[in-house]
C-alpha cells in the first residue's frame, strides 16, 4: 500500500464517522427562512401591540394593564404560525438536500437529532406557558431565547457543530434580554430573525456551495 | 520499528475499517445499518464482522425485535484502544512518507 492508500483509508473512516453520527443534510437555506418568517412575525405583533397600546395606553401607564387575553392569544397564533411555517419549510428544503446527497431523512441520525433538539425545546416552551399563566408576561420572549438556544447546543452534537455557536449565541441574547423587560419582541427578532438569517446564510455559503 | 507495529493486521482491510469507525462513535449499530453506510453484500460484512469478533475487538449482541432477529455491534474497550492506536500509526506513517 502506498500512503496515498493510506490517506484515502483515513478520509474514508472520517467520512463514515460523520456520516454515521451526524445527520448532514440540514439546509442553510431553511434557517434564511425561518429567520424571515420570524422578521414578518414580529412585525405583526408589533402592529398588534400598537393598536393595544393605542387604546390602553392611560391604563398601561397607571400600571393597571396586565395584557389582555386577546392580545396573549393573538401574539400565541403569531408565534404558532412563524413556528410551523418554518418547521415545514425546514423539512421540504431538508428533504430535498438530503435526496440530493443519497440519504434517507429519517435515518436514525436524523431521529437523534430531533429527539435532542425537542427536549430542551419543549421544556421551554411548556415553561413559557405557565410563565405566561402566572403572569410574567415579560419574562416569556427571554426564556424561549434561552431554551432555544439549549436545544441548538445540545442538538449540536449530531449535525454541524456551528449550531453550537447559534444556541450560545441565543442564550446569551435571552439572559441579556431578561434586563430588558418590554423590549422582548425586539429580541425576539434578533435572536430568530436576524441570528438564523445569518446563521443560514453562512452556513449556505460556507458549506452548501463548497460542498458542490 | 515501532511505527509498523502498531499497524494492527486485524484492521487491514477497508470493511473492517469502516466497521470500527461508524462503531467508534455510535454506541452500537445494527447489521441493516452497517450494511447500508458501508455498501457491502450480507456475507461480506458477516465474514469481516466475525473477525474483528474473535480478536474481541467489537461485540455482537443477537435479539429478536419482534420476531424478526436482529444483531446489534459495538466497540470492545480494547477494540477502542487498537483503533485508535492503528489511526495513529497510519497517520504517522503518511507524515513520514511524505
Amino acid at each position: 500500500m502506498t500512503s496515498s492508500d493510506y490517506l484515502n483509508d483515513i478520509k474514508e473512516i472520517k467520512d463514515l464517522m460523520n456520516k454515521s453520527s451526524r445527520f448532514i443534510s440540514l439546509s442553510g437555506l431553511s434557517g434564511i427562512m425561518a429567520g424571515v418568517y420570524a422578521l414578518i412575525g414580529a412585525w405583526f405583533a408589533r402592529q398588534e401591540l400598537l393598536k393595544v397600546y393605542e387604546t390602553k395606553t392611560r391604563l398601561y401607564e397607571s400600571g393597571q394593564y396586565t395584557g389582555s387575553n386577546d392580545i396573549t392569544f393573538k401574539l400565541l397564533a403569531i408565534a404558532a404560525i412563524v413556528l410551523v411555517l418554518a418547521i415545514v419549510t425546514g423539512i421540504i428544503l431538508t428533504q430535498r438536500k438530503a435526496r440530493k446527497n443519497d440519504e434517507q431523512l429519517f435515518d436514525k441520525t436524523a431521529l437523534k437529532l430531533l429527539i435532542n433538539f425537542l427536549i430542551p425545546l419543549a421544556t421551554g416552551g411548556i415553561f413559557a406557558l405557565i410563565i405566561l399563566q402566572k403572569g410574567f408576561v415579560g419574562l416569556v420572549a427571554p426564556i424561549t431565547l434561552i431554551f432555544y438556544g439549549l436545544a441548538c447546543v445540545n442538538a449540536s452534537k449530531f449535525t454541524f457543530g456551528h449550531v453550537k455557536y447559534l444556541g450560545l449565541a441565543n442564550i446569551i441574547l435571552g439572559l441579556i434580554a431578561t434586563q430588558y423587560i418590554g423590549y422582548g419582541l425586539y429580541f425576539w427578532a434578533l435572536g430568530f430573525g436576524v441570528f438564523h438569517i445569518i446563521y443560514g446564510g453562512l452556513m449556505y455559503i460556507f458549506i452548501e456551495r463548497t460542498a458542490k | 520499528m515501532s511505527i509498523i507495529t502498531n499497524i494492527n493486521k486485524a484492521f487491514d482491510h477497508r470493511i473492517r475499517l469502516g466497521i470500527m469507525s461508524i462503531l467508534m462513535v455510535n454506541e452500537y449499530a445494527d447489521f441493516k445499518m452497517l450494511k447500508e453506510l458501508l455498501s457491502v453484500t450480507d456475507g461480506n460484512l458477516a465474514s469481516h464482522a466475525k473477525a474483528l469478533e474473535k480478536v474481541e475487538y467489537i461485540k455482537v449482541e443477537k435479539q429478536f425485535i419482534g420476531r424478526k432477529p436482529n444483531t446489534r455491534y459495538s466497540a470492545t474497550k480494547l477494540g477502542k484502544i487498537e483503533f485508535k492506536k492503528h489511526i495513529e500509526a497510519l497517520e504517522q506513517l503518511i507524515r513520514k512518507s511524505e
